[in-house]
């Protein structure tokens, strides 16, 4: 990733603004620092044996509050129309909804088309309503100069209008238990056509750009229990294909035997079977397995997935 | 205050020797202020390298992306637990408490606080305050994990032991509000003869201040975290979403405190480094009114800038507008600090001793801290910044560079008199180097990561972010060294150390006129006080 990457129109400004005020700052950082080294020179104790108590001098105290003052006045007013621009959504900005979770990010178009990545359109206005689902999450590009909370039960937003193409990350700042660092995501800019093509091509048309295709949830798909999976972001902490992730892998899980520690701290041992793992999916807290942090966030799915699910789990052994 | 009747006289006995009690029960139920404030020191001291290991932990933990030393869960505890004894068991309390109590009621020429027994009963709560948080550690289901704000929905949801950790946050308040009363009852009522609020040395001054907050700001975090108790424990709706609670109205509150806290922490520093600058450059200090007030403006202006930790939470234009706004105005109490330091060594007679150094250092890191906090002040590079490494870098440099320099000062400047004993002056300057150049790789590395996009409280990283995590953590190794070395320094001194004079340095405040360490009660004959605090050439004074 290129230093300062700049990937919208916020990006310039932001960037505009932190320089600006950062040379003022290194300039009062290296005035003041320069003024006591010489200081400490000058008047050492061996070059100057005795001091003088100078008490003040009222005009240079006038002269270093107002001039700070007004500075910073200027500072603040850069960062409030800047931020002002931030705030001011375009009318012509396409409206999608991001739903967070822990610890996954998805993307509602207005056409119904649901991803796990963010596909954009070059120099077009996008504006995201946040949601979440548990707890708070940031979403947050930071090639695009952008964040904003998601915060359960509010209707918080952000707008940007990307003006490069490629691919960016998207991340979650703000603590939301064990995978928070995992919480990621891309934003895929591509060119007005290829974004209409895939936008306006049907179900079935191919994504844009180079996105895997991972980044889609299928709305009908062979395995509806892996759209299940992907939909209500199990993946992000449970593998399929064995490989360690934040709770135990469904490869080879049906039959095994677990500890599991109850609300009390009791502690007992299960073998994973339909009625444990119908348990373990809807309310997990209420015993949590031995060995992994106690973290899985409760998402109760419905009973024909709840079956499909189970079923598929049974099916990896 | 040169009339002052002192000198060594026969009948001299230390307050470290005075008493009728032996070992430990001499400390843990002395009323005396010294003994209280050397109680602070040990405690706080063990507890600040239990969060420095933590830290280096954490460091450890970013040298790689594909290794993990520690499971994610094991990580988000470190940097909870990490700061919750930085902030709430170093920082906050650490230079009021410990120099505030020992010095506070000398310079003010006081045989001990207002208060002496609610004194102990203070120290009392803050060490079963700290204890209840290390039990937090160890029992339910595993450490707290929300960060030391524990920003609800998650700090309601997570399943580790968040209730008990917050409660025994909530004593640690508790320790920090009677210290308040105690101060401010100690500075009205106390005061020797014609010790005039404006013959008050800076560092009184400094503690006075934060005491205001103490008492103002800390019932509400005291509150709030009870409400997050009852929240999880009866469910009672105030800050979940899910029952029509508000998680922002969660964050207003903690801040309220949480900021002003900032001040707590960093006022009492900044008093010590004016005792310590005129002190070495051996004339008065420049603009006593100036500092003195500016303290007053810093606590006040304080109180309204809250928000600025929340730019990003959606609470409205207008509060991000006015928020930003103060934001910018509290910068300018601490910048005439910073310039008076600076004219206070004009035509001084300078000598870089150890504390100087210290001081000095403060000076710079707390500048850069100040003038960082300025540019995340600017509304729209907050957007980019909040959440960051950049803030962690930031606060490092307020709170680190700032009150724990101006700790390290403060010890170094007292320590002949708390202890009555020197240290060795080269090993402290020697141990500057790597605290000063380790701290410089570790935060300047997070400031660059953080306006590159690397979040905070993440416990692994984009491999884009790699290199910078590197030099961030080998600056960390480096300073532990350092620091490793300032206390070992100190604590050889304590058991071998040459016996100190009563002043070493050429002070010229009350403290430097009582034996060291002092008496008992500090002063055989209460001070009568006739002139300002620091008068070091009479003959150029104005």
């Amino acid at each position: 990733m290129p230093f300062f990457q700049q990937a919208s129109t916020a990006a310039d400004r932001v960037d505009e603004v932190f320089l600006a005020i950062t040379a003022v700052c290194v300039v009062f950082l290296v005035l003041i620092t320069s003024l006591m080294v010489y200081f400490v020179i000058k008047y050492n104790r061996k070059r100057h044996p005795r001091g003088e108590d100078i008490e003040g001098n009222t005009m240079l105290e006038v002269v270093w509050t107002a001039t700070p003052t007004v500075l910073f006045l200027f500072m603040f007013y850069f960062g409030w129309t800047n931020f002002d621009y931030d705030r001011s959504v375009p009318r012509d900005a396409m409206v999608i909804n991001v739903t967070a979770r822990q610890w996954a990010y998805s993307f509602t178009y207005p056409n119904g088309k649901q991803t796990t990545q963010l596909f954009l359109a070059l120099n077009k206005p996008a504006k995201m309503n946040l949601h979440s689902l548990d707890v708070i999450h940031g979403f947050y590009i930071p090639a695009f100069r952008i964040k904003e909370d998601v915060v359960p039960g509010r209707d918080n937003y952000t707008w940007f209008t990307p003006t490069k193409l490629g691919s960016f990350d998207i991340m979650c700042t703000v603590i939301c238990g064990v995978d928070h660092a995992n919480m990621l995501s891309k934003a895929v800019v591509v060119p007005v056509s290829d974004f209409e093509k895939w936008y306006f091509g049907g179900e079935d048309a191919p994504l844009p750009g180079q996105a895997d295709a991972a980044a889609v949830i299928p709305l009908k798909s062979e395995s509806p229990a892996v759209a299940v999976l992907k939909a209500k972001a199990c993946e992000t902490c449970h593998s399929i294909d064995g490989s360690p992730m934040v709770g135990p892998t469904f490869r080879g899980l049906y039959g095994q035997k677990h500890i599991v520690k109850e609300a009390g701290g009791a502690e007992r041992e299960v073998v994973v079977d339909d009625a444990y793992l119908a348990k373990a999916i809807q309310d997990p807290m209420v015993e949590t397995v031995k060995g992994y942090p106690p973290a899985m966030p409760r998402n109760p799915l419905a009973e024909g997935d709840l079956k499909q699910v189970i079923d598929l789990i049974k099916s990896l052994n | 205050m040169n009339t002052l009747a002192h000198g060594e006289a026969s009948s001299y006995r230390s307050f470290l020797e005075s008493g009728d009690r032996k070992g430990i029960l001499a400390w843990i139920l002395s009323t005396d202020h010294k003994r209280i404030g050397i109680l602070y020191l040990a405690c706080m001291v063990s507890l600040f390298f239990v969060a420095v290991i933590i830290g280096v932990l954490m460091r450890i933990e970013q040298l790689s992306t594909s290794h993990h030393i520690f499971p994610p869960a094991i990580y988000n505890a470190f940097f909870t637990v990490h700061g919750v004894i930085m902030i709430f068991m170093f920082v906050l309390p650490g230079a009021s408490a410990v120099f505030g109590n020992f010095f506070l009621p000398i310079m003010i020429g006081a045989r001990d606080v207002s208060f002496p027994r609610l004194n102990l009963m203070s120290w009392y709560f803050f060490i079963v305050g700290a204890l209840v948080v290390i039990a937090s550690l160890f029992t339910g289901d595993g450490p707290p994990d929300a960060g030391w704000t524990f920003y609800v929905p998650f700090s309601l949801r997570t399943g580790t032991n968040i209730p008990l950790g917050v409660f025994g946050v909530f004593l640690l308040g508790f320790s920090s509000i009677l210290t308040g009363i105690n101060f401010i009852t100690t500075v009205h009522r106390m005061r020797a003869p014609g010790m005039t609020w404006h013959h008050m040395p800076l560092f009184v001054w400094a503690t006075y201040a934060t005491a205001w907050v103490q008492v103002l700001a800390t019932p509400i975090i005291g509150v709030t975290l009870l409400l997050v108790i009852a929240e999880r424990i009866f469910g009672i709706g105030v800050f979940d979403p899910a029952k029509g609670g508000d998680p922002v109205l969660y964050q207003h509150l903690f801040w309220i405190y949480s900021h002003p806290a900032v001040y707590i922490m960093i006022l009492p520093a900044m008093g010590a480094i004016t005792e310590v600058i005129p002190t070495f450059a051996h004339r008065t200090i420049f603009g006593y009114r100036a500092i003195a007030y500016s303290s007053i403006g810093i606590a006040g202006l304080g109180s309204l800038v809250w928000g600025h930790h929340m730019f990003t939470s959606g609470m409205g234009n207008a509060a991000n507008l006015m928020f930003s706004l103060f934001t910018f105005l509290v910068a300018v109490p601490s910048a005439i600090k910073v310039f008076n330091w600076t004219a206070t060594l004009y035509k001084g007679s300078i000598e870089v001793k150890p504390p100087m150094l210290f001081a000095l250092t403060f000076v710079f890191l707390f500048s850069i801290g100040g003038l960082t906090g300025l540019i995340q002040g600017a509304l729209n590079v907050n957007v980019h910044l909040h959440d960051t490494y950049w803030i962690v870098g930031h606060f490092h440099y307020v709170m680190f560079g700032g009150t724990g320099m101006g700790f390290f000062a403060a010890l170094l400047h007292w320590f002949p008199k708390m202890f009555g004993k020197m240290y060795n002056e080269r090993v402290a300057a020697i141990s500057w180097f790597p605290i000063f150049i380790g701290f410089n790789m570790l935060y300047g590395g997070m400031l660059v990561l953080g306006y590159l996009g690397m979040p905070r409280r993440y416990y692994t990283h984009l491999p884009q972010y790699s290199t910078g995590h590197l030099i961030a953590s080998i600056g960390g190794f480096i300073m532990a060294i350092g620091l490793v070395l300032f206390f070992a320094n100190l604590v050889v001194a304590l058991f071998k150390g040459k016996k100190a004079e009563s002043n070493p340095w050429g002070g010229v405040t009350l403290e430097w006129h009582t034996p060291s360490p002092p008496p008992l009660e500090n002063f055989e004959e209460i001070p009568v006080i006739k002139d300002r605090p620091y008068i070091f050439n009479p003959e150029t004074a104005q």
